[in-house]
């Protein structure tokens, strides 16, 4: 009998001991985490800078509880319009988060409004899987709109200067400055080409390329092709202009018609010359290629936005036998137009070209301002080169720009 | 007027998206959505012309017998055939847009772009020669990015890869920035002159 | 005209109908080429798996048909990634035949899902295809704003707002990243706004020939990671464990280059020799 009851209370002592360290686990463990967590310290709510109004920025200092290996689940940013509440939940950040931006949209009809100019007020509550404990009340706090962005200050500044630049070459041009510029070879030759052309008694083919009418390439290409209109009426040459977006081709219409009026030859313009052909990029150098081989014109230009299709175009008026001059601002197909055409003009060669042609003063001016401005960066990378190297980190962050 | 009207709208919204730029407002956000949905219409109205100027050329083009008429009517009878099936025959999901589409379009743009290769080689061929020493170093700087991805000719991530690598992240990088500066420049100097009313070309007068 | 001057001034024709026959032959024959993975596809990689389930990526798909040899091994490898995470896309395309690209795609990988392992992707609940609109830098930048300034219905021309998973997303900010497929140049419009103006975190893969230029972007952090025309597939492929249509292709590539590689030499021995020779240039 004695055995059975030492045996017996042995075993409630086992049972008696796993159940305890089980309690006890469970209470040690609740310790951390079955209290409630400590609040988030010195929250801050202010109207987020350089924005439309319609966000506010919270920040905070980790709560203690917020630490690696805790149950720590996270913030909840809580809103409300008065500090006595209700207060609304605007989300959760994860555990390590100390700033979160509460915004919205600006219309008023949409779900997610965040009105400017009202007065919100905020806490932050620091969650665990036990429970949460909120931030003393802060605000009131509006969303304001800024009229200025000052994170944008370095590209101001050198849009300032730039247009100052430009504007005091445009005042010396037209004061009679003889202003250098170094010749460039692609356009030297336009004139030749289209010489070329006229004796051959081939027509000029004229691409403007894959842009649209806003980009930049495309509105200097309308420059040019103004300038070779006037030649092509001049020498009776035919031209053949085939468009890729209709607004362009609306445009070169006006271009090549201007041309031949100011050559004094407006009977002698065809309108159907120009002329709309697909906005596919492949099927556009189907029917380029097509004309290249059936037409054989004497001369292509390529001066305009081109992409993949640059290396078949020049490949297909080399087969063709023309004389070709190329110019894009498109980097990757630079390299396709060198190799394959006799003249290429790269990127902003291609924007100068008007200034070449025609040799205005005030197109000069603007040239002579882009060189100005290239040494102006070629001396703020040296002298940012060297700050880098002696840790004078105050002059590279005057070029940080902000959203 | 017919000059200086379209000048001043010209100058008046370089002006505002210039300055827009630097504006977070939420008011100077509402009239540069205003601007960008206007923009799209236009674009779609800016397409029916330029259907509108190839029907017209196709077509004269057939009535005049001119040279290579056939492919005027081929041009016409595709566009018809695809207004067709989209608008009439069941929509962008219909059976016969979705085959032309597919069993037509798509084939033929991908055999377009892949005649590139033939003339990347004829071009190559023609073009890589040891003319110069600057073309001597084309040359081998071509051989040498062409090689890195050979996993024949030497162990990946050997010393040609180490090599190319460095052509591409030191000389081609610091060209390609040169080049981009200098676009750059020339984008803003060109989008001044737009906006001054310097450059008149795009309004059709000199 | 002798052997070398001939070899100099070799007919185009004849490349042609090498490389063709070089291509027909890799083609048909079966095997594989080892790939070794860029840190900049891995970056891509790393970035989709470690999205959490419900995490939201932007999948612009900007490419048209000429460019999906390249393009179409991207976009399956990472849809089928992020799916099988349950991250949910939001597909656009801003490139004209964009559209047929970006559905063909979506369509088909729903099909796979299904198929491989047994999960119903479903339309509007878990990816969403917003279309097409003209002028891609005025629609990116009206999406940072708000996704439905451009697309105010989908491509279905259901009403954005009525898509279950569009709820509550406004416009960048709402979604983890950007992944940019393409074949044009939009991608600088992706890098100058999205990134630029509003910060989206953005990767890109692009075509083997664009993907050089882009490597300054990525060394400024514009963009997370860039994939490059075939390889950049095969190597995302590799990592995802799905080999597929660019492995495949990489052996064809391999082959091709080295035939140009072949020509290029052999136009360069023509040229020196008959130059030594004193013969025509």
């Amino acid at each position: 009998m004695k055995r059975y009851v030492i045996v017996f209370s042995a075993i409630m002592l086992l049972l008696t001991a796993v159940g305890w360290g089980q309690d006890t686990a469970g209470v040690a463990a609740a310790a951390p985490g079955g209290s409630p967590p400590e609040p988030p310290k010195n929250v801050r709510a202010f109207d987020t800078p350089y924005d439309n109004g319609h966000s506010i920025t919270l920040t905070w200092e980790s709560s203690a509880s917020d630490t690696a290996g805790s149950l720590f689940l996270g913030y909840r940013i809580l809103r409300s319009d008065t500090p006595d509440g209700p207060f609304v939940d605007r989300g959760l950040v994860p555990a390590g988060a100390t700033t979160k931006d509460d915004k919205g949209v600006k219309e008023k009809e949409e779900d997610g409004y965040f009105p400017r100019n009202h007065d919100f007020y905020y806490k932050v509550a620091a969650v665990t899987a036990v429970g949460e404990t909120e931030s003393p009340v802060v605000g009131p706090v509006q969303g304001v709109g800024q009229w200025y962005n000052r994170g944008k200050t370095p590209v101001a500044v050198a849009v300032v200067i730039f247009t100052g630049l430009t504007l005091y070459f445009i005042v010396r041009a037209k004061r009679g400055a003889v202003l250098y510029i170094r010749p460039l070879a692609g356009i030297d030759a336009v004139d030749e080409a289209i010489g070329r052309a006229t004796e051959m008694g081939k027509p000029i083919l004229y691409v403007l390329g894959l842009g649209t009418a806003a980009d930049i390439a495309t509105i200097a290409s309308f420059t040019i092709l103004g300038r070779v209109a006037k030649k092509v009426a001049d020498y009776k040459t035919s031209l053949i202009v085939p468009c890729y977006d209709p607004i362009v081709m609306i445009i070169a219409q006006e271009t090549v018609k201007t041309g031949y009026y100011n050559a004094g030859k407006p009977e002698a313009y065809n309108q159907d010359s120009i002329y709309f052909l697909t906005n596919q990029q492949f099927a556009y150098v189907g029917g380029v290629n097509g004309i290249m081989l059936r037409d054989r014109p004497a001369t292509n230009f390529y001066l305009g936005k081109f992409y993949a299709e640059s290396l078949m175009l020049a490949e297909t008026g080399t087969v063709a036998g023309s004389i070709q001059i190329a110019g894009t601002d498109e980097v990757t197909q630079i390299p396709f137009f060198v190799v394959a055409c006799d003249y290429t003009l790269i990127g902003e060669e291609l924007y100068a070209a008007s200034a070449y042609l025609g040799r205005e003063p005030v197109l000069l001016g603007t040239l002579k301002a882009q060189d100005y401005a290239k040494a102006l960066i070629i001396a703020c990378a040296i002298i940012g080169v060297l700050a880098a190297s002696f840790g004078w980190t105050w002059f590279v962050q005057q070029f940080h720009v902000g959203n | 007027m017919k000059k200086e009207i379209p000048l001043l709208i010209v100058f008046v919204s370089g002006l505002f998206m210039a300055v827009q730029f630097f504006v977070p407002h939420a008011s100077s956000e509402f009239i540069y959505e205003f601007v960008m949905e206007w923009s799209i219409i236009i674009g779609i109205f800016a397409l029916a012309l330029g259907i509108w100027s190839l029907v017209r050329v196709s077509v004269n083009k057939i009535r005049r017998r001119s040279e290579n008429w056939p492919y005027a009517i081929v041009i016409l009878a595709g566009l018809a055939a695809m207004m067709v099936f989209a608008l009439a025959w069941g929509g962008l999901e219909s059976y016969m847009f979705r085959s032309f589409f597919n069993y037509v379009m798509i084939p033929l743009h991908a055999t377009m772009f892949s005649l590139l290769a033939f003339f990347i080689a004829s071009a190559a061929f023609r073009a890589f020669r040891a003319r110069t020493a600057l073309a001597t170093v084309l040359l081998i700087s071509a051989l040498v990015l062409m090689l890195r991805f050979n996993p024949y000719l030497g162990p990946l991530g050997g010393p040609e890869a180490g090599l190319a690598q460095w052509v591409l992240n030191v000389p081609n990088l610091a060209a390609k920035r040169a080049i981009i500066i200098g676009i750059g420049l020339g984008m803003v100097a060109t989008s001044l002159k737009v906006i001054l009313g310097i450059e008149r070309t795009y309004m059709g007068s000199d | 005209m002798n052997f070398f001057e001939r070899l100099s001034k070799l007919d185009r024709r004849w490349v042609y109908l090498i490389l063709a026959g070089v291509v027909v032959i890799t083609v048909l024959m079966k095997f594989s080429t080892p790939i070794r993975i860029n840190p900049e596809v891995r970056a891509i990689y790393d970035f989709v798996e470690s999205r959490k389930a419900g995490s939201y990526l932007h999948l612009a798909v900007d490419y048209d048909p000429g460019s999906q040899a390249e393009m179409h091994p991207m976009t399956y490898a990472i849809m089928e990634q992020a799916l099988a995470k349950d991250i949910k896309i939001i597909m656009t395309a801003l490139s004209p035949n964009g559209p047929g690209m970006a559905e063909q795609a979506m369509l088909n990988i729903m099909d796979s899902v299904r198929l491989h392992t047994g999960k119903e992707v479903v339309y509007g609940r878990d990816i969403c295809f917003l279309g097409y609109k003209p002028y891609p830098g005025i629609v990116i930048l009206s999406m940072g704003q708000n996704y439905r300034i451009s697309f105010p219905s989908d491509y279905y021309n259901t009403p954005t707002d009525s898509l279950p998973m569009m709820q509550g997303i406004v416009n960048y900010s709402n979604v983890d990243g950007i992944v940019l497929i393409t074949g044009t140049s939009g991608v600088d419009y992706w890098i100058a706004y999205a990134n630029g103006r509003y910060n989206a975190p953005l990767a890109v893969g692009l075509t083997g020939v664009m993907a050089a230029d882009y490597y300054p972007y990525l060394k400024s952090g514009q963009i997370f990671g860039l994939m490059g025309g075939m390889l950049g597939a095969a190597e995302y492929e590799t990592l995802a464990g799905r080999p597929a249509r660019a492995m495949e292709a990489m052996r064809v590539q391999v082959w091709a280059h080295m035939v140009i590689i072949i020509f290029i030499l052999v136009g360069n021995i023509g040229f020196l020799a008959s130059r030594r020779r004193g013969g025509a240039r």
